[in-house]
């Protein structure tokens, strides 16, 4: 029974073609959803003042702090909602919320200048 | 195979005992209460492998029966009147999660006031909540329609819960004569339990009971879960031919007797079908062309058979044990009418309710109906379409 | 219990891409509590703002087994998932070991699932029970229930000429836990990670039945900022609205004790909140303030003696 969900399919899927119950048969499966759109804010992390204590990632609603081997590697704007408890609960002050709008325009600006 | 004398309580939880699931979750309620505690004594004793939890409510009964069952475990309940009432809502879910569950019900009158006698009413209340539905007319079938009911329910076609009938005192009080099967014949016929996706597989997790809402998937979930309880249908049939090949007893959708050449033919459910078996014979000795039908599945209601069957008939008087307010009749009356409506040669259809709280229905009930079914098979035009049988001052001539 | 980091390490086990508010209480209370559960699990979710967002068909952010059946009965639904597992072990039929979590909002746990929750826990079933209790039904839009704190602002006990908010003080339900004499009783917070983690660490490791209360603080129905959640968990717990204890096997431990100096009124929380925000502009809510602090301060010291006797 056990298959791997083709997501871009099941729109169209009609009656029969799910699973007994509507079980959703694998686990997880939220991760293929964006809720970064909802941002209004975003966090940006000064590598330099942040000491990976961890504050944040525990804090975080989104599961959006990214871990790796006890280091805060960065943040999953695909998930990330842009609440800003990561920046409310830092004690040094390593995470500033920045406008999306401007964010976004300064990442536009980066790409251009590596274009 | 082995002849006993058992209440019809006592035959079920039998019937549970030696298809020995995994979990039964119960609480107890006059008229089934005997089948919550036999099956407590049978754990207590070590008799069976299952595991019992003593719920502290009917809706916690069935909830934890669903969660058991989406655990990927063969579980059962058991249940009367305020009990399934109390459960209405999980018994929804525990059809749309398409959980096989299995359940005896001891059918009972529903307050108020309250009664703890029989009638259809809790059951046939519960008709359109998605859970398959066999009705017995004693304690044998109630017996085999028990034992059935694991391997209706669990066909990978139909993965439905299943909910088995008898009449509450009548037949849950009464001691009759059984055939049983031996343990190992039953646990053969049921045979091991398949779970689909089950919440207790570690290595593929899975969501059950999601949130499907505007712009998702709910209505063809929906439609999918009547496809299976058409499917249903043909499985009914095909169990009830080879619980037949064991025990020479078959079982199908209905029954009928003396329907060949009846003009008049009578339809009923649950332990009543006895009594009106005995009236046909009565009535055919006074040259009275009468047959009957005894209902067993009333969901999936088998339509195309029924009308099928009783397709000669020029009347039919069809018994209903509950009745349904401000609709045109009893449930099973309208199942038979709605079924009848497109036969070739519409037959003329009556309503005869009875037995409301565990009111006796007499002989003379029932030869007064046909009676009345006389006439309109001789042509008397009669516009009143529904009855109540053993009613204080209301007679069949009277009733408007 | 392993250090911060190290559970930090650990794979999520509810992911992103739920569809919770931004700054909800209730995802960082379950992403703590699920990073220290020791093996795989099965959740059971009772209707609310959790279960919808996190599983809307076909996505799920659960990366455990997750059930969801109703409202009032999340309790009976993880008792049949937990009995299952016995009755299959029992049998040979698995061989791991597993852990069963219910989650509730204060609405499924103090009103509709009450019953539920008592009989699951007197059974003695082996799960863990966490109510995330953000004070109100915030699914269905704010109305009060019985963990509603007095004063509050909600769709039912709304604010008029006659009514200054909800009237009743709130159901104090670790104390009914307490009472059904289960092997472990918690309340934490999510501001305090190390204690809520220790708590749930315990609670997943002791046998029997456990029970979690934990603040979950709702920028929605709370009328506050989304970032302040953590902020507003931390000043519940200093203004000793929200104390911070667990009652192991009866015996109690208030695990933090502010220093009277440090102590905060009440009424320094309710102010940063716009469903309190009527109490201080109205005539009578100066009177319905000290009301609220004396009866906290009466719970608290109630607590206090309770560790001490207890």
């Amino acid at each position: 029974m056990s298959k791997k969900w083709k997501f871009s399919d099941i729109v169209k899927w009609g009656p029969g073609r799910h699973e007994p119950g509507a079980t959703i048969p694998e686990s997880g499966t939220a991760e293929q959803y964006e809720t970064g759109g909802w941002r209004t804010e975003r966090p940006i992390r000064d590598r330099e003042k942040c000491n990976d204590c961890m504050i944040c990632f525990f804090a975080c609603p989104d599961s959006s702090i990214r871990v790796e081997n006890g280091r805060l590697v960065d943040i999953d704007l695909k998930h990330c909602k842009g609440c800003g408890i990561c920046a409310q609960v830092c004690p040094r002050d390593a995470i500033e919320m920045k406008n999306e709008i401007e964010a976004r325009m300064e990442e536009g600006k980066k790409e251009e200048e590596k274009v | 195979m082995s002849r006993k004398a058992m209440t019809g309580n006592g035959a079920i939880a039998l019937a549970l005992k030696q298809a020995e699931p995994d979990v039964m979750s119960a609480y107890p309620i006059t008229p089934q209460t005997e089948i919550a505690q036999n099956y407590a004594q049978f754990v207590a004793d070590g008799a069976v492998k299952t595991e019992y939890i003593a719920v502290e409510s009917e809706h916690s009964a069935m909830s934890a029966a669903i969660g058991s069952a989406a655990a990927g475990a063969r579980t059962i309940t058991a249940t009367s009147s305020q009990g399934f009432a109390l459960m209405w809502e999980m018994l929804f879910i525990a059809a749309s999660l398409r959980l096989p569950i299995t359940m005896p019900v001891i059918t009972r009158a529903l307050s108020g006031p309250i009664n703890i006698h029989c009638d259809h009413s809790d059951s046939m209340g519960g008709r359109d909540c998605g859970w398959v539905q066999l009705y017995g007319e004693d304690a044998q079938e109630g017996y085999d329609n028990a034992i059935q009911a694991f391997r209706i329910a669990e066909h990978m076609d139909v993965r439905l819960p299943v909910m088995t009938m008898i009449d509450g005192f009548i037949i849950s009080g009464a001691i009759g004569p059984l055939e049983v099967l031996q343990d190992d014949q039953v646990k053969q016929f049921v045979g091991p339990y398949e779970p689909i996706h089950p919440l207790l597989d570690i290595d593929n997790p899975v969501t059950v009971g999601a949130f499907d809402s505007l712009g998702g998937w709910y209505f063809e979930h929906k439609v999918t879960q009547n496809m299976a309880m058409d499917k249903a249908m043909s499985v009914i049939e095909s169990v009830g031919r080879e619980y037949g090949q064991l025990t020479g007893r078959e079982y199908s959708h209905f029954k009928t007797h003396m329907i060949e050449d009846a003009d008049i033919v009578l339809v009923a459910i649950g332990s009543a079908a006895g009594n009106v078996k005995t009236m046909v014979d009565r009535l055919r000795a006074g040259g009275v062309k009468v047959g009957m039908m005894k209902v067993r599945t009333f969901r999936p209601f088998p339509h195309l058979q029924v009308a099928g069957a009783l397709a000669g008939a020029r009347v039919i008087g069809v018994m209903d044990r509950s009745d349904s307010f401000g609709a045109q009749g009893g449930p099973l009356f309208t199942e038979i009418r709605s079924a009848m409506f497109e036969a070739p040669r519409r037959p003329q259809t009556f309503n005869f309710i009875y037995g409301l709280g565990g009111r006796d229905i007499f002989p003379d009930d029932i030869e007064g109906a046909v009676r009345l079914l006389e006439k309109a098979a001789a042509g008397e035009e009669i516009s009143q379409k529904r009855y109540y049988l053993n009613v204080r001052e209301v007679s069949l001539d009277g009733q408007a | 219990m392993a250090k911060p980091k190290e559970i930090a390490n650990r794979p999520e086990r509810l992911t992103g891409g739920h569809r919770l508010c931004a700054g909800c209480g209730a995802p960082i209370n379950v992403r703590q509590i699920m990073s220290v559960c020791p093996g795989p699990a099965v959740v059971s979710v009772a209707t609310g703002c959790l279960e919808v967002s996190s599983t809307i068909y076909p996505y799920t952010a659960w990366k455990d087994s997750m059930i969801h059946s109703a409202f009032e009965n999340a309790a009976a639904t993880i008792s049949g998932v937990e009995t299952a597992f016995r009755a299959l072990k029992k049998q040979g039929k698995i061989s791991h070991d597993m852990y069963f979590v219910t989650f509730g909002g204060d609405g499924g746990t103090y009103d509709i699932g009450l019953q539920a929750l008592s009989g699951a826990v007197e059974r003695g079933h082996n799960f863990l029970y966490v109510c995330y209790d953000n004070g109100a039904y915030m699914n269905t839009g704010f109305q009060r229930s019985s963990a509603t704190p007095c004063g509050a602002w909600t769709t039912t006990s709304p604010v008029g000429t006659e009514s200054f908010g909800k009237t009743q003080n709130r159901k104090d339900l670790a104390e009914i836990l307490v009472a059904h004499d289960i092997p472990y009783v918690a309340t934490a917070s999510p501001h305090n990670f190390k204690d809520l983690m220790n708590k749930a660490e315990k609670a997943f490791t002791t046998p029997g039945p456990a029970f979690i209360n934990v603040i979950s603080p709702c920028p929605r129905g709370w009328r506050t900022p989304g970032d302040q959640t953590i902020a507003l968990a931390k000043e519940a717990v200093q203004s000793c609205y929200w104390p911070l204890y667990e009652v192991e096997h009866g015996k109690y431990k208030v695990n933090y004790k502010p220093r009277p100096e440090r102590k905060t009124p009440v009424a320094d929380w309710m102010k940063k909140q716009g469903r309190f925000a009527h109490l201080f502009k109205r005539p009578d809510g100066e009177k319905v303030l000290a009301e609220i602090q004396e009866y906290i301060d009466r719970k608290w010291q109630e607590l206090l003696k309770k560790e001490e006797c207890l």
